[in-house]
């Protein structure tokens, strides 16, 4: 056990649980479900999930600094509508050019966002509560209700979704899923590893410590919207690629699903703690369990009902688990240390 | 307070919006100020506005309820999935009022006794909710209700006023007198501002937390069956983001978002403003999209303004000391 409590933090056990969870589920589905060990299961789930993983990394660096960002829904809707119309009108555009693009204009809408919190101080949820119906309602006056259909669009971004990277132990990767993966990656080391990146946890775990510690705080909470809105706009684009027809409705009602996978994947929703990747499972875990009770040929009405539930769970174990395992985790911490010389700690008041 | 104060507090603002609302409302349309029109701009928005004040007592006391939405469509679908299986229509409603009621429970259980934050518990229930309302009615539509029930939702019963619009009214004076009269009034305020002080000199935190959850629950559990009423029909759908309406209608009203401060007379006045500023702009041929964004840049205008008009004034004030 200790080493164990050595090795491992209380938080990563909560993500090893995640993906527990997540072969646990796989396997039930897989015993209910014949021929559900297939590529093809495989692929829908993961092409299911790249748009939420991508918009829940943003998510994450937002609900770190403790804020939240619901707008995101209407800037992936935004970006993919943008994106759409110009290469219809100019289809010699680069995959690049059009990847920047989409970027760029989800990052714009995030330094509204970042602007208005940061410097203008107004709370996160209501910036963003006006922002989802703002940008929604630009959208729709902007576009004179036309939509982008998929012949209008270059061949080369009509077959994106269907574009595999490399096959492993016989599934094949899609494009789009592996793009997801590499944002995760990033921006987990980096959260992880960087100071910028331990910065956000710091703001968020403790602002006034922070402030007395010297943080930009305004910078930081800044640029945690401003990543939020550049991944929205890249999960507008992958949005763009997977549907091909954007209404001005794309996207609406995604940021409650982000949330849900953050919420799930264990970050802490006042701030301070929880992963990239804890984020990234939670969206797998919502993924699976919806493209599997498709397959179950549970009539869909129930899907939500699950879903409700699970996030409550995850929630419930978050909140009560991981207080032991921290309690546990800090008595272990204190007997480790007395021993080898250093001021013992024996006595002190441990909650 | 001076008259002066209270033109320059929060709700003297509003007031000043909402008679610059009404003004241009008056000047650019002749239908305006008659009495249909009047009515019937409470009348389309009667079931959120109904839910925003028990919205505004959760807010002060520091908590959010984002499943209200959800909790209407499930009351308004148990009605009308117990009177479709041949249930009496009166029994059904009343179930329908205790299926709010449950849900209210469940969430104020999650909060209050588990601790669990509202935020992420009610997101739960609004997507919960929503799946068990939808487990009911799938994708039909549920109508053919009594004459008097649709009676109800549509017709004038008290002037030009509907059922609808009555309820509000009561409900309005109930909750001015609970919040702003009353023992309870004052400890939904001081568990807003500091819910630990709250806990250790003797406020039953827990059980209050628990009751504005559980009332939440009944409140938009009517609003759900109003709506059924106007409607004349139920689908699993109904309501859905209507939570968004509500929040911005509250917050709007000065509530603070971290709880402990805001009172009715500002909800109230927000509610006119946003009702006149809709049926206005609906008046001048603006489409229900663009209304929706005018209010929001309407919500995060209220909070920028007083904060940078506070900056300005401590940095000129720093200038002369």
């Amino acid at each position: 056990m200790s080493w164990l409590q050595r090795h491992i933090r209380p938080e990563q056990i909560r993500e090893l649980s995640l993906l527990l969870l997540i072969i646990v589920a796989v396997l039930f589905f897989g015993s209910m479900i014949d021929g559900y060990y297939t590529s093809r299961t495989f692929n829908r789930i993961v092409s299911s999930i790249a748009i939420i993983t991508i918009v829940a990394v943003g998510q994450t660096l937002v609900v770190l600094t403790r804020n939240i960002d619901l707008s995101v829904g209407s800037i992936v809707g935004c970006t993919a509508y943008a994106v759409g119309t110009v290469l219809g009108h100019y289809p010699g555009i680069s995959p690049l050019l059009a990847v920047v693009m989409a970027v760029a204009l989800g990052s714009l809408i995030g330094v509204v966002n970042g602007a208005l919190v940061a410097w203008g101080r107004v709370p996160s949820i209501i910036v963003t509560l006006g922002t989802l119906a703002i940008f929604r309602g630009l959208l729709v006056d902007l576009s004179n209700a036309k939509t982008v259909t998929t012949d209008s669009l270059p061949p080369w971004l009509v077959n994106l979704p269907r574009l595999n990277m490399f096959s492993l132990f016989g599934l094949d990767i899609p494009a789009l899923f592996l793009m997801s993966v590499i944002v995760v990656l990033i921006f987990h080391l980096g959260a992880s590893y960087l100071s910028l990146g331990r910065r956000f946890y710091a703001i968020g775990s403790n602002p006034d410590a922070a402030a007395l510690i010297g943080l930009p705080i305004r910078r930081l909470v800044f640029l945690a919207f401003v990543l939020s809105g550049s991944l929205a706009g890249l999960a507008g684009f992958v949005t763009l690629a997977r549907f091909g027809n954007i209404t001005v409705e794309s996207g609406r009602g995604l940021e409650l699903q982000v949330v849900a996978a953050v919420v799930v994947g264990g970050v802490n929703i006042f701030g301070g703690s929880g992963t990239v990747i804890g984020a990234m499972l939670g969206a797998i875990m919502i993924g699976t369990l919806e493209q599997s009770l498709y397959r179950l040929q549970i009539s869909e009405f129930w899907r939500d009902a699950i879903l409700g539930l699970l996030i409550l769970l995850a929630v419930a174990s978050d909140a009560v688990i991981l207080q032991r395992l921290r309690a546990l985790w800090g008595r272990a911490d204190l007997k480790y240390v007395a021993p080898a010389g250093k001021p013992s700690l024996e006595g002190a008041h441990i909650p | 307070m001076t008259v002066l104060g209270r033109l320059k507090s929060w709700e003297g603002l509003l007031l000043a919006v909402l008679v610059a609302v009404v003004a241009m409302n008056v000047v650019r349309s002749p239908y305006y100020l008659g009495v249909t029109n009047i009515a019937n701009l409470f009348q389309l928005e009667i079931e959120k506005i109904i839910v925003a004040l028990i919205m505004t007592l959760i807010i002060i006391n520091g908590e959010i309820d984002l499943s209200v939405a959800s909790v209407m469509g499930l009351s308004a679908c148990v009605l009308a999935w117990l009177f479709q299986m041949g249930t009496p229509l009166p029994l059904a409603i009343i179930a329908g009022l205790l299926s709010g009621l449950a849900a209210g429970l469940f969430n104020g259980f999650w909060v209050a006794y588990v601790g669990l934050p509202s935020l992420a518990v009610t997101l739960a229930g609004l997507i919960g909710f929503r799946g068990i309302a939808r487990i009911l009615v799938e994708d039909r539509a549920i109508g053919g209700f009594p004459l008097w029930f649709n009676t109800m939702g549509q017709q004038p019963v008290l002037g030009p006023m509907t059922a609808s619009i009555a309820i509000f009214f009561v409900l309005f004076a109930i909750i001015v007198v609970v919040l702003h009269r009353s023992a309870l009034g004052r400890l939904v305020y001081v568990i807003g501002n500091n819910a630990q002080a709250a806990r250790y000199s003797g406020v039953r935190v827990k059980r209050v937390k628990m009751a504005l959850f559980a009332a939440s629950g009944v409140v938009a559990a009517l609003a759900g069956i109003l709506y059924a009423a106007r409607l004349g029909s139920v689908r699993g759908d109904m309501a859905t983001g209507f939570e968004l309406d509500v929040i911005t209608m509250v917050l709007l009203g000065g509530v603070s978002i971290f709880g402990g401060s805001g009172n009715l007379v500002g909800v109230g006045l927000s509610i006119l403003v946003i009702l006149n500023l809709r049926n206005g702009m609906g008046l001048a041929n603006i489409t229900g999209n663009t209304q929706t964004s005018v209010i929001g840049a309407l919500l995060i205008l209220s909070v920028l303004v007083p904060n940078m008009a506070q900056v300005l004034q401590s940095s000129w004030k720093g200038r002369n000391t």
